[in-house]
């Protein structure tokens, strides 16, 4: 370990480490604006110059510079100053002076450092260089006279999503950062090069012009558009939610987000249900609260538990799900489901359907057999941490299922149907000697394997090609799950499945089809075949008025996950909380509060008069979900049932990645993009502006 | 000298037989190594580097499209539209333009009626300036195609591209017959040297 003096502060760092880590250490600031952590070092803005002695006279850039024994470094002697000022008046030649009119005012990197480092005024007075804008598509919006080529954007496209389409074309004076012909940039982690921008040259498109940094409230929160609970910042102007950011969870998101979790918030505020409805002569008409429990409490009352049923969506939360679980529970029905696209999960063994490699433990993992999933478009973030482990090497990925789709990383296609998972867990396929030879394998098991019918065979076979090959050892288990629904784990923690003799969705429709269910209660269900249920009495309780609220015969307004402060759960089992970031439209309550109200309507007054109870009563149910933040790590078990399996080849969970929810069909960001990247339709029309 | 900038690119037989054995030259895995002589080789064929080039390079190369066009457009050799049979670039650096590349420019200008940038009608010449190719000795010069012409005056290019034009075949190298970047009239040191090992000196 290298001992080295910053600025008078002796440091013992790791070799390999770089002078400008090493000052962080230690709490000194050295400016920059090409290095990024979690990115190659491009060395080219040097505007992170410091004086380094022994060596040349002359400055050196910091964050190339690995540490030596003996080092003396000066961040503030007059050279380095004086080296910075240099620099800057470099970098400000050809930027232009708009900050008035720039999306980047007031959280910019090169205002915030030409105030502290810069001169007071330029000694040039020549033109600037101008530079035409870029096509990037519906997310990324480009000012390029403003860019000072620290090319993050094209590192991050090329190595950490792995869509190598952006690039510096020309040189010195001429050099321009574009997309391959100006394409649109065809990635789902799009929206992170904004971020990285530490200009204006791209910003945010949708929240052009929009707001000021200053101006927004800032909450930290959990996005629930994907199953990975990526960590989220949500900026709130007046109520209103204006942009959604990254946060840093190494765990979890690392700091990325994901296209879909961070645009589709303009869906929060089309659509959405304000009001209480009911359903008179056929139509929808808004109603109070009462006169909506009151029409519920008609038809439920004296009604048998058996005929009533209830699904819960892809968003629910868990403090919603206790409440009507346990609502069911005094009605005296089993009837539940919370996996609407009949996924055939087995609810008893915890293991059997968490990612329970972790989705930091991808990194340490050297061989992955997939199945029936994308995780590219099911959980682009995690796709990124699988695209991370290829690229450090010694890591060979195959999958099973529809072949062709790039995933940023090479795959070994085996096949696109369930015999091939078959004959890896019998050890007659040469991946299973693959799988057999790497000493931390895993499988990622997709909803497309799973929502089948054969799904519960698959399962066990997916368990058994664990078992066979080393999965799961001490400290190590590579079977995992990758949930498409946020609310999915959270459902399965509490056991809001089919008690004895109870039906499952699919059970519930045939039943709700054939008269068998009466009562159909929707807790933000919209991706069942609403138009197949019959006669049945269909309450949804929801935020958008999507396809189950269009089916209601009571509406029920509950809040989006940016209005409540409410509990999911991630693919991996990690419990996290949504914080109240703006309020809910009009009418709209918390989920659990409704059923709450709805319970006393019924007389059947739950005891769930305050959060704290019905939190204390998710943890009773299950005790992982008393524990925040945190993964408990499942005990392995049998599940699954052994049997045949259908040829039928597998398909994907999600047909188009930018509508996969209410809140992402009812966003007009989403269908641009659905326009551009989905039907490729790539032309912008005369009246897109 | 044809074709559209979206035009899909491939090599003929023959070039193809030059591309695979560039290619043979680097270890298995490193094909990206090739792009530079490759992007060449096609501009060869094609006489400029087109967008279909560039997508046939990246494809031969296993390189994203978007890295080979960073590499073509980084290098003023490669040419990103056709250009004339004859690409006339006359070095107006520094070294030439004390030595009077201002009269060779003027002599083109005048035997072809096009200027800097332009192309004649019947895509025999085009004119282009370029930053210093190394022949300061010999200033003033110009480059065509892969050969250089030195010691240029306002006569001798007019003659050359008249020439040119009339398909006769020219004088290359440089225009006063000297050779390499010795001094004008033969060597002024280690004379005795270059007369016994022929190296050098008028023949």
């Amino acid at each position: 370990m290298p001992k080295l003096t910053i600025d008078g502060i002796e440091v013992e760092v790791p070799a390999g480490t770089t002078v400008l880590q090493a000052a962080e250490i230690l709490g000194i600031e050295i400016p920059r604006f090409c290095y990024h952590e979690r990115l190659s070092i491009a060395g080219n803005c040097r505007m992170c110059l410091v004086e380094v002695k022994p060596g040349p006279p002359k400055p050196a850039a910091s964050c190339a510079m690995p540490v030596a024994e003996g080092m003396d470094v000066r961040t503030d002697s007059e050279m380095a100053r004086k080296a910075r000022k240099g620099v800057m008046e470099f970098l400000l030649i050809n930027h232009p002076l708009d900050c008035p009119i720039c999306d980047q005012g007031g959280e910019c990197d090169l205002q915030d450092e030409a105030m502290t480092f810069g001169n007071d005024h330029s000694r040039y007075g020549e033109m600037k260089r101008s530079v035409t804008e870029k096509e990037m598509g519906p997310l990324v919006k480009t000012a390029m006279t403003r860019c000072i080529h620290c090319t993050r954007c094209v590192r991050f496209t090329t190595e950490v999503a792995g869509v190598p389409e952006m690039g510096m074309l020309g040189r010195g004076e001429h050099a321009e950062i574009t997309t391959y012909l100006e394409q649109a940039l065809d990635s789902e982690l799009s929206g992170n090069v904004v971020d990285l921008c530490p200009v204006g040259a791209l910003t945010s498109r949708p929240y052009a012009f929009t707001a000021r940094p200053w101006e927004l409230r800032k909450t930290e929160s959990i996005d629930v558009l994907d199953a990975l609970g990526t960590n989220v910042r949500i900026d709130v102007r007046s109520g209103q939610v204006l942009r959604i950011l990254p946060r840093l969870n190494e765990a979890v998101n690392e700091e990325w987000l994901a296209d879909k979790s961070r645009h589709a918030m303009d869906g929060l505020r089309q659509q959405r249900l304000d009001t209480p409805y009911v359903r008179k002569d056929g139509q929808l008409v808004p109603a109070s609260w009462e006169e909506a429990f009151a029409a519920i409490r008609a038809k439920v009352a004296g009604l048998d538990g058996s005929r009533i049923a209830a699904i819960a969506g892809d968003q629910a939360d868990c403090e919603a799900m206790t409440a009507l679980k346990d609502l069911m529970g005094v009605l005296g029905s089993t009837n539940l489901d919370c996996r609407q696209d009949g996924a055939k999960l087995d609810p008893t063994v915890r293991a059997g359907y968490l990612f329970n490699s972790t989705v930091e433990g991808i990194e340490s993992a050297d061989a992955l057999l997939l199945v029936g999933s994308d995780p590219r478009w099911e959980a682009p973030v995690l796709n990124a941490r699988i695209r991370k482990r290829y690229l450090a090497g010694g890591f060979k990925a195959g999958r099973i299922g529809p072949a062709g789709r790039d995933l940023t990383y090479p795959v070994e296609e085996l096949g696109v149907d369930p015999s091939v998972l078959i004959e890896i867990a019998e050890g007659r396929h040469p991946f299973a000697e693959v799988l057999k030879a790497a000493k931390t394998p895993m499988i990622i098991l997709g909803m497309g394997a799973l929502t089948r019918t054969d799904g519960a065979a698959i399962l066990a076979a997916a368990r058994k090609v664990a078992d066979t090959t080393g999965m799961v050892t001490e400290g190590w288990n590579g079977f995992s799950v990758l949930h498409t629904a946020a609310a999915r784990v959270g459902g399965l923690d509490l056991g809001f499945v089919p008690g004895s003799g109870g039906l499952d969705t699919r059970g519930i429709q045939a039943g709700c089809a054939s008269g068998a269910v009466e009562v159909l209660y929707l807790l933000g269900a919209d991706e069942i075949d609403t138009n197949a249920l019959g006669k049945a009495f269909v309450i949804y309780q929801g935020s958008h008025g999507d396809a189950g609220a269009h089916r209601a015969d009571v509406i029920l307004p509950g809040l989006a996950y940016t209005e409540k402060e409410a509990t999911y759960v991630n693919t991996e089992g990690r419990p996290q909380r949504t914080k109240v970031a703006g309020f809910g439209p009009g009418e709209a309550k918390e989920d659990w509060k409704i059923i709450r109200a709805l319970s006393g309507a019924l007389d059947k007054t739950l005891p769930l008069d305050s959060v704290h109870q019905v939190r204390a009563r998710m943890a009773e149910i299950n005790p992982v979900l008393g524990t925040m933040n945190a993964v408990t790590p499942a005990a392995w078990e049998a599940f699954g049932t052994e049997g045949p399996v259908d040829t039928a080849a597998f398909t994907t969970a999600i047909a188009n990645y930018y509508m996969t929810c209410p809140i992402s069909r009812a966003s007009p960001t989403m269908a641009e993009c659905t326009r551009v990247f989905i039907n490729g339709n790539q032309e912008r029309t005369g009246t897109d502006g | 000298m044809s074709g559209s900038a979206t035009e899909a690119f491939q090599f003929t037989p023959e070039y193809m037989e030059q591309a695979k054995a560039i290619l043979a030259k680097y270890p298995q895995g490193r094909e990206r190594s090739g792009v530079l002589p490759l992007l060449d080789l096609a501009q060869r064929q094609l006489g400029w580097v087109s967008t279909g080039v560039v997508e046939e390079v990246a494809r031969i190369t296993k390189t994203p499209r978007m890295k080979v066009l960073e590499v073509a457009t980084f290098y003023t050799m490669y040419k990103h539209s056709p250009k004339g049979r004859h690409h006339v670039e006359v070095c107006t650096n520094i070294a030439c333009w004390l030595r009077g590349s201002d009269e060779v420019l003027r002599a083109i200008k005048d035997e072809l009626g096009i200027d800097v940038g332009g192309q004649t009608g019947d895509d025999l010449f085009s004119l282009a300036e370029a930053e210093c190719l190394g022949a300061c000795c010999n200033a003033p010069m110009l480059q065509i195609g892969d050969e250089y012409f030195e010691d240029l005056t306002y006569e001798t290019t007019r003659d050359l591209v008249r020439k040119l034009k009339r398909g006769e075949p020219v004088k290359v190298g440089s225009q006063i017959g000297r050779s390499g970047s010795e001094p004008e009239g033969g060597p002024t040191t280690l004379a005795e040297f270059c007369t016994t090992s022929k190296v050098g000196g008028a023949e």
